[in-house]
């Protein structure tokens, strides 16, 4: 019973360590990007899985209802949805700009390129 | 996508409904889920769907670069002008109870406003963002 | 609602797996889909809304605008990422241990509900007028968070103007 609480963590940290390893183990930008979306996005989970009370209902103040979820975690998650969404589309635009410059998106062949360069 | 006469019609059809349930979303975010965020990304991909069927440069012309450039600021300079408002009526920078002599409709006002001004600048970056990277790179545009 | 998490580890490691982007850019469609769903479970209506408009809806578009401009195929890795995949499991490893110490899965007496929130939920319908708490504690109580993030969404859409704008008469820049 005790591990059926902790179930939905465990999950929570297995998609987080799931976007993490996608940022830090890929070379291809695009896909570090997603990583980090997903990473994001998980968070979001970590967030509002503590404010749910069983039985409860959305934080909307209505008739008939007296249990209802905690809307703290919801108000934080939203601006922390849109300030995502934000990041990612300046990481975009700076990927298009390394593609622009470097003809490729591949951490490696970008390395490769500066260190040539550099000599 | 232009010459497809089933999309055509499908998005003559949804785009205005898209906008429709943007604006129902952001007013009825006081009774229901909804706000200024929802609503502004809706309406902005109302606008995508019908420049991605029509051509960008159709979208474009719907919703000229200017204009989309104008909201986006204006939005916070809404939020930040609201808040301004508080401070010339008497309270401290983003006090809503002092924009009305009922302190709940100044609330009611005050919500009503800030809301609106988040709208326009989710709705004018998420316009851009796209008509910045599909505008990119292609030289040969397809009109 | 557990099956919906397991889906969404599902996909999580087939986007790890896979080498043709356009896929997994349609998988990451599906993964913030799965997550509104989870989030309509957990009664946050809101940020669901949120979430599907913005990471299925706005998101999707725009990595598949950048990969229109980049490439659709990610290069085969030199060498294995051991170490990488190692780092990853014991970071998870440590945040497991971690969250033993959280409050068991909605408990009523967790510091989550006893702080500041019964508060909100009392008083925001008597002094805002508004029923949607959400609403009312984020555009009016925290209304100065908002204010920050409406500027950073303003911020982003000038960096990005900043970084991909075209000069005048299409010169290529």
């Amino acid at each position: 019973m005790n591990t059926a609480a902790y179930l939905g963590y465990w999950f929570t940290i297995f998609l987080m360590v799931g976007g993490l390893y996608i940022l830090i183990a890929r070379g291809n930008l695009l896909k570090k990007l997603i990583g980090l979306a997903v990473f994001q996005t998980s968070v979001y989970l970590l967030y509002v899985a503590p404010g749910k009370l069983i039985g409860g209902t959305a934080p909307i103040v209505a008739e008939g209802f007296t249990r209802y979820s905690n809307p703290l975690p919801h108000v934080l998650i939203l601006t922390a949805i849109v300030v995502g969404v934000a990041t990612l589309a300046l990481g975009l635009a700076i990927t298009v700009r390394i593609r622009e410059a470097y003809g490729t998106v591949e951490e490696d062949e970008i390395l490769e390129r500066d260190r040539a360069d550099g000599e | 996508m232009r010459n497809d006469i089933i999309l055509r019609l499908v998005a003559k059809l949804l785009v205005p409904f898209m906008l429709l349930f943007a604006l129902y979303v952001q007013f009825h975010g006081d009774f229901g889920p909804g706000g200024g965020f929802q609503a502004g990304v809706i309406a902005a991909a109302g606008i995508v769907f019908y420049a991605l069927v029509f051509g960008l440069a159709a979208g474009q012309r719907l919703v000229p670069d200017r204009l989309v450039e104008v909201m986006l600021a204006a939005g916070v300079l809404l939020y930040a002008g609201v808040g301004m408002a508080g401070f010339a009526l008497g309270g401290n920078y983003l006090d809503y109870f002092v924009l009305h002599a009922d302190p709940v409709h100044g609330q009611h006002r005050g919500i009503f406003w800030v809301e609106a001004g988040v709208a326009l600048t989710v709705a004018g970056v998420m316009l851009k963002l796209f008509y910045l990277f599909a505008g990119r790179g292609r030289h040969r545009e397809d009109e | 609602m557990h099956v919906l998490l397991a889906l969404m580890a599902a996909t999580v490691v087939a986007m790890a797996l896979q080498r043709n982007l356009f896929s997994v850019v349609v998988l990451f469609g599906i993964y913030s889909f799965l997550m509104a769903t989870v989030l309509v479970a957990l009664d946050a209506v809101d940020v669901a809304m949120t979430e599907a408009a913005v990471g299925a809806g706005v998101s999707t578009v725009l990595l598949l605008g950048a990969l229109q401009l980049t490439g659709s195929r990610e290069a085969k890795p030199l060498h294995r990422p051991l170490l990488p995949l190692a780092l990853a499991v014991a970071v998870g490893g440590v945040l497991a241990y971690g969250s033993l110490g959280l409050p068991a899965f909605s408990d009523p007496q967790a510091p989550i509900h006893t702080h500041v929130a019964p508060r909100y939920l009392a008083e925001a319908v008597r002094e805002t007028g508004v029923p949607n708490v959400v609403t009312a504690v984020l555009a009016s109580y925290r209304g100065y968070d908002t204010l920050g993030e409406t500027i950073v969404v303003f911020t982003a859409g000038a960096g990005v103007i900043a970084l991909l704008r075209r000069r005048r008469k299409g010169r290529d820049r």
